[in-house]
């Protein structure tokens, strides 16, 4: 446990403030008027299958309000009028085969009355068929992969969230806990089919506002697909426990018109072109410094913390550590191949020779390690074997 | 010798209670196992009700506070298996202890010795559970419907200790399960035929059933795990041919009965309670009986409702949904017979009634937003959020243990003699009845808004639900102490209670003295 900034003492104005919110909140719900400023609902979303879903949703739950006034009027009625402190005496009747027979009929005929559009809804949601792009996803401890399987481009996910806000050191963001460096770039009025799967553990892509959610598992391929009707910026997380981080592993996904798509495919396609142009460059130690840090904010610091103490016994810290001042061979293969059987993946697949050369040389020289050693793109390549 | 000498020299060979630990150790006395059966539970349930608070006050405000994530795992995980498997379904083998024999008119269980072993192996099994939390790595982490992977792969250490709890908790169900089975089936009274057992007799001989069939398979799905950590098989490792899938159908094929396991013994409570303060019969006895089977029934057949998103085929979630819906109609039935014979009733409110009301208001809540899940096109925004959060502790709070309290309430002048303040009891249930729901009912807003089960940390939106929640929470858990206050100081003084107690409460063991003596119905009475 890491009894770590016991929370914050906050100013008596802050209870103050916060009770006089409760109380208005109390009085608006009666009034039903701020539903959707405080977010007490689900919200019809942008794809006709999710509207689809709002209205189900909607539906049940008014059928359900509706059986509930009516029994617990009668309950409310009875408690009322029959107490025995007004006197009431015991009526002697304890069975009516008719009543009951009624009232086991009426809930089955409601049943069959939203298991129709349930039934068609769902249906609608598993055709799969006629899509006009496929996106492969994978989750991985944490952060997501999106592959655009026919046209070249791959990319990860992760929080951009800085730590200090995490750990309430800086003022937190308007959309705190839900941006990524990257987000997923979708086209609208295309339908789009996503293949989900994991790489470790399962998780589950979820994006409310297209009431897709589909559970990611390792050696499975899942189908989900999703027609988006209005550009913006769309928001969710990881719905699937998924361990240490799987608070912190949101789903953007921004929806553009076609030839905004198209540019930015392009774009993506070039930028990986040079990439692998910048793999067969001379780096020098200043850059890859620079580089090391924010790959290493982005993909390492979650575990071994930002100032390199990691979170001991589960997550050793770097600063001084075996590894990170010790062999340098022995370093880059725990970064590219992982740790089996701890939570040390590995980095292979999901870092470019640029970044694991970069951030293996940080991890070297950050934090008073100051070996002085720089690792080369090319001396990654030749670990990996290629 | 007169016949007057001779019944006071068998009344010496009648053994009263030992002295010292002896008695409690070596005990094969119901009343005595069904007490430590509901001290113990009530022991985890302050357990498991601190883990609760570690967990409401990370989530009080945005930002990581007060533990780190790995931590916050551990307790969301060891909340859940401690409120199942050492609150809620102890304090219900507790409650059939000491009222079944009662009840039936037997003089004690059907099996003491084993009586005494299903709840010794307990301590033990919690013991290793809790020691989990000192050991390197760190307690289970990975939810208690520790899916694997995440449980298998990337357990920490201790999961092997976890295994083993499971295991003898699991032993411990099963004997006290055939306890139960072995009791009602040979022991009734001369003349209690099975349609005229108590309610609360008969809910439990269904949940025994229930029980003897998934304990096995939960023990089955943790020895695969033990396997698949230990002895090199892939049962759920995809990589050597194995499939995550099959752990979550195995787990929720005991999952989901285990769930109506936790909930039969408190349907059975209430319709014991509620006819006593309406004076008036139970509504719909037989009917109540058949909702009560089908239920346990349809619990076999709608596992898969909790995996609607993890791509079983069409046909298979059309046929989970229908199924989960058609639960609604015999839960219906139970809750309209509760009701109707609240209808034209003499209703009084004592605190078991008080705790019998909310019971059925909340658990209706519960079983509502339960159908909002069934509807597998819903589900998929519902599943994995507060929202099911919301759901499930509106079912297990107020149904099972406002169940539990209401039967404490009820049935403590018989146990120990002596009358509870009511005026205690009622600020109990006040205090505890919006505490619950302050906790509970904005986790459905934060559910429907999009906030995800199990994070430690949340966007800004879900600050202000939040931040109820957590008072509420704290407001629940600490209004348990003054429940603590009250059962202690009933049983060391507070007015004798009458043999009968509440004015028209019916059945066998009222017709006994309060406090039941150690030895009851040595000779069986007569069920006319």
């Amino acid at each position: 446990m890491r009894l770590l900034r016991l929370v914050r003492v906050r100013s008596t104005s802050f209870f103050w403030a916060r009770l006089r919110w409760v109380i208005s909140v109390f009085l608006l719900l009666f009034a039903i008027t701020s539903q959707a400023e405080y977010g007490v609902n689900m919200t019809p979303g942008v794809t006709d299958i999710s509207q689809s879903v709002y209205s189900l949703h909607m539906i049940i739950f008014w059928i359900c309000v509706v059986i509930g006034i009516v029994v617990f009027s009668v309950m409310f009625w009875s408690m009322f009028k029959y107490r025995k402190s007004q006197g009431a005496k015991p009526a002697q009747f304890h069975e009516s085969t008719t009543v009951e027979i009624i009232w086991t009929l009426i809930p089955i005929i409601i049943l069959v009355a939203m298991a129709v559009p349930a039934t068609s809804t769902l249906k609608e949601m598993y055709d799969v068929s006629e899509s006009d792009i496929d996106i492969k996803i994978t989750g991985y401890q944490w952060k997501w992969q999106y592959e655009y399987i026919n046209d070249d481009v791959s990319f990860f996910s992760n929080l951009s969230t800085p730590q200090e806000q995490i750990n309430n050191e800086a003022t937190k963001g308007e959309h705190y806990l839900l941006e990524v460096d990257e987000p997923l770039v979708i086209p609208i009025n295309k339908k789009i089919r996503f293949l989900v799967t994991a790489n470790d553990v399962i998780h589950s892509w979820w994006v409310p506002a297209f009431a897709v959610k589909k559970d990611a598992i390792p050696g499975f391929i899942n189908e989900a697909w999703t027609k988006v009707n209005e550009p913006g910026i769309y928001r969710g997380q990881c719905a699937e426990l998924c361990g240490k981080d799987h608070g912190f592993m949101p789903i953007v996904v921004k929806a553009v018109e076609e030839p905004e798509y198209q540019a930015w495919l392009a774009a993506k396609q070039e930028k990986a072109k040079a990439e692998a142009l910048l793999a067969s460059q001379v780096w020098s130690m200043e850059d890859l410094m620079a580089k090391g840090e924010e790959v290493y904010n982005t993909s390492c610091a979650a575990c071994h913390q930002q100032n390199g103490m990691g979170i001991p016994p589960a997550f050793p810290g770097l600063k001084g550590s075996a590894i990170a001042i010790g062999p340098i061979e022995a370093h880059i293969d725990i970064v590219v191949n992982g740790k089996p059987g701890t939570a040390m993946q590995a980095f292979a697949a999901q870092l470019s020779d640029v970044d694991l050369a970069a951030v293996i040389t940080y991890e070297r020289n950050a934090w008073e390690n100051n070996t002085g050693d720089t690792v080369s793109p090319q001396d990654i390549a030749k670990a990996k074997g290629n | 010798m007169s016949a007057v000498v001779e019944s006071e020299l068998k009344e010496d060979n009648h053994h009263g209670p030992a002295t010292g630990i002896g008695r409690w150790l070596f005990t094969t006395n119901h009343k005595d196992i069904g007490s430590m059966y509901l001290w113990f539970s009530f022991a985890m349930f302050l357990v498991g009700g601190c883990m609760a608070l570690t967990i409401r006050a990370e989530l009080f405000q945005p930002g990581l506070q007060i533990i780190d994530p790995g931590f916050f795992n551990q307790m969301t995980t060891m909340h859940g298996l401690i409120m199942v498997f050492g609150a809620v379904m102890p304090a219900f083998v507790g409650l059939a202890n000491w009222l079944i024999p009662m009840m039936i008119g037997a003089p004690d269980m059907a099996l003491p010795r084993m009586n005494n072993w299903s709840f010794w192996i307990l301590p033990f099994a919690f013991t290793m559970l809790l020691s989990t939390l000192f050991m390197e790595g760190g307690a289970p982490n990975f939810g208690w419907t520790f899916y694997a992977p995440l449980s298998t792969t990337y357990a920490p250490p201790s999961v092997t200790y976890f295994i083993f709890g499971v295991h003898m908790m699991g032993i411990s169900s099963i004997m006290g399960a055939i306890n139960v089975i072995a009791t009602i089936l040979n022991m009734r009274a001369p003349g209690m035929s099975y349609m005229k057992m108590p309610l609360f007799v008969w809910t439990w001989l269904i949940t025994a059933f229930l029980l003897i069939a998934v304990m096995p398979v939960l023990a089955g799905v943790v020895t695969m795990m033990l396997m698949d950590i230990h002895f090199g098989t892939s049962f759920f490792n995809a990589a050597g041919g194995g499939d995550p899938v099959l752990f979550q159908h195995v787990f929720w094929f005991f999952g989901h009965p285990e769930v109506y396991i936790m909930i039969l013994p408190a349907f059975g409570v209430v319709s014991q309670i509620i006819p006593t303060f309406s004076r008036k019969k139970l509504f719909g006895y037989h009917s109540m009986v058949w909702a009560t089977s089908s239920i346990a029934l349809l619990s076999f057949l709608v596992w898969a409702h909790h995996m609607f998103t993890v791509g079983i085929p069409l046909f298979g979630e059309l046929f989970f949904m229908y199924a989960t819906m058609l639960i609604a109609v015999p839960t219906g039935v139970k809750v309209f017979n509760w009701v109707a014979t609240m209808f034209k009733g003499s209703i009084s409110f004592e605190t078991p009634m008080l705790f019998s009301i909310a019971f059925v208001i909340l658990f209706s809540i519960g079983g509502f937003s339960g159908l909002m899940l069934a509807i597998a096109p819903s589900d998929f925004q519902y599943h994995d959020t507060y929202f099911v959060v919301a759901h499930f502790h509106y079912v297990l709070v107020p149904g099972a243990i406002f169940g539990i309290f209401a039967a404490v309430y009820y049935w403590l002048p018989k146990w120990c003699g002596n009358m509870y303040s009511e005026t205690l009891g009622k600020t109990h249930f006040w205090l505890s009845f919006v505490g619950m729901n302050l906790a509970f009912f904005p986790m459905h807003f934060l559910g429907l808004a999009g906030m995800p089960r199990r994070i430690p940390d949340y966007a800004l939106q879900f600050a202000d639900f939040n931040w109820i929640s957590s008072v509420g929470a704290f407001m629940f858990g600490f209004t348990q102490l003054l429940f603590l206050y009250i059962v202690i100081s009933t049983i060391r003084s507070g007015s004798k209670a009458t043999a009968a107690v509440w004015e028209s409460a019916e059945g066998l063991e009222w017709t006994i003295p309060s406090p039941a003596p150690y030895h009851t119905f040595t000779t069986p009475p007569e069920v006319k």
